[in-house]
């Protein structure tokens, strides 16, 4: 019997060093494709894995250069040194400029960035202070103001398994209608979270993050923006989503049915129907005609 | 349909390998009607009409029927497909000592759901 040798998927995973505010991050960065580069933005508490349908869709990637990778203390990038005498928060300005500083060392040149549930909520700032350097943003279940609806200090404490709880705590976030093979590896994401993260990056999402007051001075013209958002998800609700679309002017509203909060990792062949049009937009933008490979 | 729970959750082995650990009395509310799940290694080994005012569960959890039998669908609508979704919507209450139920989160959303007949949680 011959042996070919593993038919390997696309992807090509590969870690570097990113001094950001005078600190070394070792970044585990992934990535497939070539053309206009589309930064991915993972969830709170999870890491760069739920793009991993995106990058592996060969009518995305002949077209689109897709990249995602693990913030600090996700995934497979690791905390920065001396970290355990710090308790880990994300907060609005060090979220932004992180984003800023990775597309920066990557020489992305105006890359399109998206981002899912906390990473949808810093595209949208990334909009408002930064419209320049970016070609257009897309928020996945991200909005202007949320509010929280349950007590994040149950995430990480000795008595509760901070995995089990954190996956616990999103599993509703999954539409039903979404495979159970999907779901259960979204969850999966969370049940390797490290200690306190989902937390920490809860603060940035829930309590730092609001700019309901000041995201109506986003500038489409300069930075378009798309906002897509699922009927399943009761963090960043369609209401929630709609009310952000209607001070944002110009922006594009998608309401996803039978979809959760983690449309690109919890029915990724759904995700592809609502997505495919907005790629089309920005490609449309770029080439100034229709391609026609991405159409169905 | 809550009748159907206890049977529904014992032939559930993903459920019950997840629950193993979980022994406690619970106190679920239908409508007017107040039951008591008993709970042995995740085991459902009672699921009864409360009928003395003291007994009680270590937390309780209280829905309308109509809302508990919309969660008990395939596909439940938008706020009732989840307990949390329930419990943040305003379509259910919770009470009690949470620990136990925090965690075991993922087992408390399954056995809940039990009736609905799948995976998820």
């Amino acid at each position: 019997m011959s042996n070919l040798g593993p038919v390997f998927e696309p992807i090509i995973g590969r870690y570097f060093n990113l001094n950001f505010e005078g600190r070394d991050h070792r970044i585990y960065v992934e990535e497939a494709g070539s053309g206009i580069p589309l930064v991915c933005l993972h969830t709170a508490g999870s890491d760069a894995r739920q793009f991993r349908h995106l990058m592996c869709d060969a009518k995305i990637t002949d077209h689109y250069r897709v990249i995602a990778f693990d913030l600090p203390w996700h995934g497979k990038s690791n905390p920065p040194k001396g970290w355990e005498a710090e308790e880990y928060q994300l907060e609005t300005k060090g979220y932004k400029n992180l984003v800023r500083a990775f597309c920066q060392a990557m020489a992305l040149d105006n890359p399109v960035v998206m981002g899912c549930s906390m990473g949808g909520r810093v595209v949208l700032h990334l909009a408002l202070d930064h419209p320049d350097e970016f070609r257009t943003v897309i928020a996945l279940e991200g909005a202007d103001r949320l509010q929280p609806y349950y007590d994040t200090s149950w995430l990480n404490r000795p008595d509760v398994h901070g995995g089990e709880i954190s996956a616990g705590y999103v599993s509703g976030q999954i539409a039903p209608q979404s495979p159970d093979e999907y779901r259960w590896e979204t969850l999966w994401g969370y049940m390797q979270s490290g200690p306190g993260i989902f937390k920490g990056d809860l603060y940035f999402y829930w309590q730092d993050g609001h700019f309901d007051d000041r995201s109506a001075n986003i500038d489409t013209s300069r930075c378009p923006v798309y906002l897509l958002s699922g009927v399943y998800d009761n963090s960043c609700t369609p209401e929630r989503a709609t009310a952000t679309h209607e001070r944002i002017i110009g922006s594009k509203l998608t309401i996803m049915k039978e979809m959760g909060h983690f449309p690109m990792s919890e029915n990724p062949n759904l995700f592809r129907t609502h997505l495919t049009p907005v790629l089309n937009d920005i490609l449309d933008k770029k080439l100034n005609n229709p391609p026609s490979i991405l159409k169905e | 349909m809550i009748n159907t729970l206890q049977a529904a959750a014992n032939s559930n082995a993903t459920l019950l390998r997840r629950g193993h650990q979980v022994t406690c009395e619970i106190l679920i509310g239908v409508g007017l009607n107040d039951f008591i799940i008993s709970l042995e290694k995740g085991h459902v080994k009672n699921l009864r009409l409360r009928t003395l005012p003291l007994e009680s569960g270590i937390f309780a959890i209280r829905a309308d029927d109509g809302i508990w039998v919309e969660h008990w669908q395939e596909f439940p609508k938008r706020n009732y497909h989840d307990l949390f979704s329930m419990l943040s919507s305003g379509l259910a209450t919770i009470d009690g000592d949470l620990t136990i139920f925090m965690q075991n989160l993922i087992y408390f959303k399954m056995l809940l759901a039990a009736p609905r007949n799948r995976m998820e949680v």
